[in-house]
């Protein structure tokens, strides 16, 4: 399809998926409720390390209402959660893979971590009965900061990961960096803290398993981003049962944001209990259990230097960072720190030389995983704030800075791995100082000066790599999986249309872009076509949503499956208009013989086809039905540039961001209103990140100290301003309908626009530096600081 | 939540003879207790409901005071035309506690008997120097408020209602913890009818606290300026995770100054 | 241990024996099947679960069931009527106020009770109103627009 092509393409459709979630009739995992079914509540580690001396269920399994009580124990033959990604090491040995039980065996690794299951009639009979299972633990000191963890004489959280070190993992060349280092003018040097984050989405995790023993198979309804994917893990790695038998439902899921991605114990213990009970089993997460047990984000500690020369132009970046992996490896977290961060350390510039080393450790905490971004807001993060201290430090303005060093020619082969294909970074600049109003913020920050308050602006021109992934290449890179989509076109014989996508909307509106689409090429209403998703018995296959790929990826698979209609219809028309294939033209919804008025309509094809009287079965099976796969040939590259104001109060250190403008190029849109809804949650995510959000275990103790939105700040209405967002278009040349992705770009964007505002408006008072999130305590002791320091 | 008993009612004699028997715990609102209970960090085993007893309902202007039943949730008494009219500030603070959902259910009774240190209704109570009200006994403000969740209330002794003097000026001002809502720093000034003046300082102690050096400073000039010059000893004050005890000591004199220039 | 309870929900009069410690979140969504109510968190915090109370905006999860016995209850499910949208439902949809649609009832109720309690409300007093309602998708961005366009479409 062209990028020009009109239909539905290019317009704001209101989305098909919204009237029942107005009137309260979506279907979340926790709304199904099966006949009999029980409910499961886990016994977790109260402690951040400790060994499991012995577990007494005894006095539980009396309690009122209890139906079953497991514990590692009785989980024989079940394997650990696996890790979807290899890293190796830079010394050539592969990343330590310790097990990750089910239900803890000998030994837990982080508060939150699951001991027992305990099945029962009741959701409050079975946590009544999880407080009287009896655990005696013998407590180890814990480590949850990963540079302590790396320390010599860090307490040891598994015997298969000495000194707690999971791999150490570099790219780039080092060579050329450090001789780009040693002719340089200038070297910025910047230690970066990226803060934890805990995703958050609204919808706690939830499961329901049940078994039904007259085939011995197992249904599961779980909040999942990929349910294909689940399934397929859960049945061969861990459970050892046959895929055909376990069908995985994510129905209506409430946000995912990475935190849903990843195949969990919780589901897992389910289905293999609900076998054994012969039960249904519902689980919920409350979200004090979302807080301790879901899939946290970020946790890096990074060095970094930019080499410059006496103009400003980056000659070399050197990144030394330590990540954090939690006290397991969930399913991705190996490859967000690496794969999906060191290669993003480009940006937006020519940098000719980059080298970047990745140590990962082990920590007594939650995992750490994907989370809105994954790797690229870390990489973001680092090199627009490395590039604020620099233009600050040879005097260079902000945007010449950018300016300076952008990259113009495409395809542009960058030295951290990645070919960029096309984009116009001068574009989106002016896009967003046009937005932000650059010009007239001089005479802002002298009117809030007058009321006592300092102002400041900050840049971020952020690149990241998305439409994941060519099979291929991250095959070699260590993925245990393919990461092509599938998609099936189903054309009913009246004539509409139901799709089946592998992707999974839980927010995006697929339901809507994606009929739009297929209601484009077909030429026929939208509201003939329905999209299905989320569930193994219905879509042939699927590998999911996340990294922003649903359009870029599943969008594609189902264009190649139009393209497989489109041609068995033009058959099928060239039978019934008695004219060669080749002369048969497609558009508006009909079948046309070139140059004549002689044509037949997509819903009479449609009909032949299921009525094949006057049909070539000879030469043409009835029916049109098709399926593709499709596997990208490259990653997809929006990008942007985001402008940050802040107005800070100096009496409290409050950050008020007054304005935020986006301008971003996430090459064709589809559906604008959808489009900029995501920029919207994208960006309050990224100032939630660099404003309130942080993520903080006891350094002694190792218990979570925000473990409720009394002590976790999320962003409310009133902490964000309304935004100023705008696109620009460069159609990505990788897939056919010349689209990026921008579901991410917001939350990647936004951390070091707003910090670089922060620090701006801070920078008369003198002060230099400061870690996110940019609260009110720590801009206040920052001030205070500066004055003491001066 | 632990399992419970549920009674109600029809006057505060009876629900105070019920927690008597019982042991249980007064329900007012429950914007409190209800979450502590899911939580599991309440077991009161019987909960006596005080909804629709008419001793605890209503607000009413008494001579020189404003009385305020323990039952009128916070949502009604910022809108209350006599609380605008005479306490203003006490309308403006009950429109900040909490949500809105909080303040169409939550009651300034069970806000005070349960004395959350970083509840507002305890800073407008001692700000004012108001009277708590209860079946048994009227309880000056000074001698209400005994530490972090303690009060000088029996443990079946149940407020019936608030009175608070009309002030000359007074305001609430709040700091937000940045997470919760709650007052990380909330501070109520009051110039009384005899020209005294009290300032009480929520969310920054174990309890709701006079600050004597704001008193002293605004006795002498009630202005904004004089309660941001004012000091604010830091010992003895919070330390957490959202604030240090210095920010929070530095913060008691600017919030003044702001309730101060709102007054 | 059950404990007879009635209410109207959604103009319909229900009753039932409950355990007391039954929440008001519980009792529509398990009892009476009304699972658009949502539960978020257990802090009383996201407002996932507000629901109208004799008229008035209350989260469900924070309050027995009890507390609501002879109350009138409304639920999301009891705002659309004959099939046509509420004006406050109707503006979410068109200003795309809504992403995964989680958080999406107790906002719209929420929204209903901001605008019956502050008309004419401005965009500062919308944002600082809606405290009581989280949302992870939105970014708020259009949720305000909606607020504001429903509360237009409400005064007419």
């Amino acid at each position: 399809m062209g990028a020009n092509e009109s239909g539905y393409i290019g317009q704001s459709l209101r989305r098909k998926e919204d009237r029942r979630f107005l009137t309260g009739a979506g279907q979340y995992t926790d709304d199904v409720t099966l006949p009999h079914q029980t409910h499961a509540y886990f016994v977790r580690s109260p402690h951040a390390h400790a060994k499991i001396r012995s577990i007494d269920t005894s006095k539980a399994a009396k309690a009122p209402g209890v139906v079953a009580i497991y514990t590692g124990g009785d989980l024989e033959g079940v394997g650990g959660l696996p890790c979807g990604w290899l890293i190796t090491s830079v010394d050539g040995t592969p990343m330590k893979e310790p097990p990750h039980p089910v239900l803890a065996k000998g030994k837990v690794r982080h508060v939150g971590d699951q001991v027992a299951l305990v099945v029962a009639e009741t959701r409050n009979q079975a946590k009544d009965a999880a407080e009287l299972v009896d655990v005696d633990y013998e407590v180890l000191p814990a480590v949850t900061n990963p540079v302590e963890a790396l320390a010599p004489g860090a307490p040891q959280i598994h015997d298969e990961a000495p000194g707690n070190h999971c791999y150490t993992w570099a790219l780039g060349d080092k060579g050329a960096v450090d001789a780009a280092f040693a002719k340089a003018a200038h070297v910025t040097k910047l230690d970066l803290v990226n803060n934890r984050l805990i995703p958050n989405a609204i919808e706690p995790r939830a499961a329901l398993a049940s078994h039904s023993a007259s085939d011995d198979s197992y249904t599961l309804y779980v909040t999942s981003q990929n349910p294909h994917v689940e399934r397929l893990l859960m049945a061969a790695f861990v459970l050892g049962l046959p895929e055909h038998k376990l069908r995985v439902i994510a129905p209506d899921v409430g946000g995912g944001f990475g935190s849903k991605i990843y195949l969990y114990a919780e589901e897992t213990a389910l289905v293999w209990a609900s076998k054994r009970v012969g039960r249904p089993i519902k689980w919920v997460a409350e979200r004090s259990e979302s807080f301790l047990t879901d899939a946290h984000g970020r946790d890096h500690v990074t060095h970094a230097e930019l080499a410059l020369d006496k103009d400003g132009r980056f000659l070399a970046m050197r990144v030394n960072t330590t990540a954090a992996m939690g006290a397991y490896l969930s399913t991705f977290a190996s490859c967000i720190p690496t794969i999906l961060y060191a290669t993003l350390l480009a940006g937006q510039y020519t940098t000719p030389a980059i080298h970047c080393e990745v140590k990962a450790a082990f920590t007594n905490t939650a995992p750490v995983d994907a989370y809105r971004g994954a790797g690229r807001p870390e990489a973001t993060y680092v090199v627009e704030r490395i590039v604020r201290e620099a233009a600050v430090e040879m005097g260079i303005a902000q945007d010449e800075i950018r300016r300076r060093n952008f990259i113009r020619t495409f395809p542009y082969q960058t030295p951290v791995a990645l070919m960029y294909d096309t984009g116009n970074y001068d574009q989106t600049l002016d896009g967003a100082s046009e937005l932000a109003d650059v010009k007239g913020f001089t005479a802002r920050k002298a009117e809030a000066a007058k009321r006592g308050k300092l102002r400041g602006l900050g840049y971020s021109s952020y690149i990241e790599a998305c439409g994941l992934a060519p099979s291929n290449i991250a095959g070699a890179l260590g993925a245990r999986a393919g990461l092509f989509e599938a998609g099936q076109v189903r054309v009913n014989p009246t004539g509409s249309v139901t799709v089946f996508t592998g992707s999974h909307s839980h927010g995006q509106g697929h339901e809507t872009t994606f009929a739009q689409i297929v209601a484009t090429r077909l030429g026929i209403p939208v509201d003939n076509v329905d999209v299905v998703h989320g569930d193994t018995g219905r879509v042939a296959f699927g590998m999911g949503t996340y990294g922003s790929r649903s359009l870029a990826v599943g969008g594609t698979a189902i264009v190649k499956a139009l393209d497989k209609i489109v041609g068995k219809g033009r058959k099928i028309a060239a039978h019934l208009l008695e004219a060669a294939e080749s002369d048969i033209e497609f558009k508006d919804g009909k079948f046309t013989v070139a140059g004549t008025d002689r044509s037949k309509t997509f819903g009479e094809i449609a009909l032949t086809a299921y009525v094949p009287h006057n049909y070539p079965l000879d030469k043409l099976e009835p029916g049109l039905d098709e399926t593709a796969f499709y596997d990208p040939t490259n990653f997809t590259f929006p990008a942007g540039t985001h402008i940050c104001e802040v107005e800070i109060d100096p009496d409290t250190g409050v950050v008020e961001v007054v304005r935020f403008s986006a301008c971003d190029d996430f090459g064709n849109i589809v559906n604008p209103m959808i489009v900029e809804g995501q920029v919207h949650g994208g960006l309050t995510q990224g100032i939630g990140q660099a404003l309130l959000e942080a993520c903080v275990y006891d350094p002694e103790s190792g218990q979570l100290l925000t473990g409720s939105y009394m002590d976790y700040a999320m962003p409310r209405a009133d902490d964000v301003p309304s935004y100023q967002v705008s696109t620009r278009v460069t159609p990505c040349t990788v897939n056919p309908l010349g689209t990026k992705g921008c579901g991410e770009a917001g939350a990647i964007g936004s951390p070091p626009a707003l910090i670089n505002a922060v620090l701006d408006a801070l920078a008369p008072v003198g002060v230099t530096h400061l870690d996110m999130p940019a609260t009110p305590h720590r801009v206040w002791q920052a001030i205070q600081s500066a004055k003491a320091a001066a | 939540m632990y399992a419970v008993e549920y009674q109600k009612a029809k006057s505060a004699t009876e629900a105070s003879g019920l927690i008597a028997k019982s042991g249980g715990k007064a329900l007012a609102g429950g914007q409190s207790l209800i979450a502590a209970m899911k939580l599991r960090l309440a077991q009161p085993g019987t909960l006596v409901d005080l909804a629709g007893i008419p001793e605890l309902a209503g607000i009413r202007v008494e001579g020189g005071a404003l009385a305020i039943g323990a039952m009128t949730r916070h949502a009604d008494i910022a809108s209350a035309a006599e609380v605008k009219r005479t306490i203003p500030a006490l309308a403006a603070l009950a429109e900040g506690i909490g949500d809105r959902q909080v303040r169409n259910m939550g009651t300034i009774g069970g806000s005070l008997a349960n004395n959350d240190p970083a509840a507002d209704w305890p800073a407008a109570v001692l700000g004012l120097g108001a009277t708590v009200v209860t079946h048994k006994r009227r309880i000056a403000a000074d001698d209400f408020f005994k530490g972090m969740y303690e009060t000088a209330l029996a443990a079946d002794e149940i407020i019936t209602a608030v009175s608070f003097p009309t002030p000359k000026k007074a305001a609430y001002a709040k700091f937000p913890n940045p997470a919760s809502r709650f007052a990380l720093v909330g501070v109520f000034v009051a110039q009384l009818g005899d020209g005294s003046v009290r300032v009480a300082v929520t969310g920054a102690a174990p309890s709701v606290f006079r600050a004597a050096s704001l008193e002293a400073a605004l006795a002498k000039s009630f202005t904004p300026d004089a309660a941001k010059a004012a000091r604010v000893d830091a010992a003895g004050l919070n330390n957490d995770l959202h604030a240090s005890a210095a920010y929070r000591a530095h913060l008691v004199p600017v919030i003044a100054s702001r309730a101060v220039a709102a007054a | 241990m059950g404990i007879a309870i009635s209410m109207t929900v959604n103009g319909a009069a229900v009753s039932a024996e409950i355990d007391p410690r039954t929440l008001l979140v519980d009792f529509l969504r398990v009892n009476l099947g009304l699972t658009g109510t949502h539960v978020g968190c257990d802090t009383a915090q996201c407002g996932a679960c507000t629901i109208h109370l004799d008229g008035r905006a209350v989260k469900a999860c924070n309050l027995l069931a009890l507390q609501a016995n002879g109350a009138k209850v409304t639920t999301i499910e009891g705002l659309a009527g004959n099939g046509d949208l509420h004006p406050m439902q109707a503006a979410f949809k068109e200003c795309h106020g809504l992403q995964c649609g989680f958080c999406t009832p107790g906002m719209v109720m929420s929204a209903i009770d901001l605008v019956q309690r502050h008309p004419g409300a401005d965009e500062a007093t919308i944002r600082a109103q809606l405290e009581g309602n989280l949302c992870r998708c939105t970014g708020y961005h259009n949720i305000v627009k909606a607020v504001q366009q429903g509360a237009a479409a409400m005064s007419r």
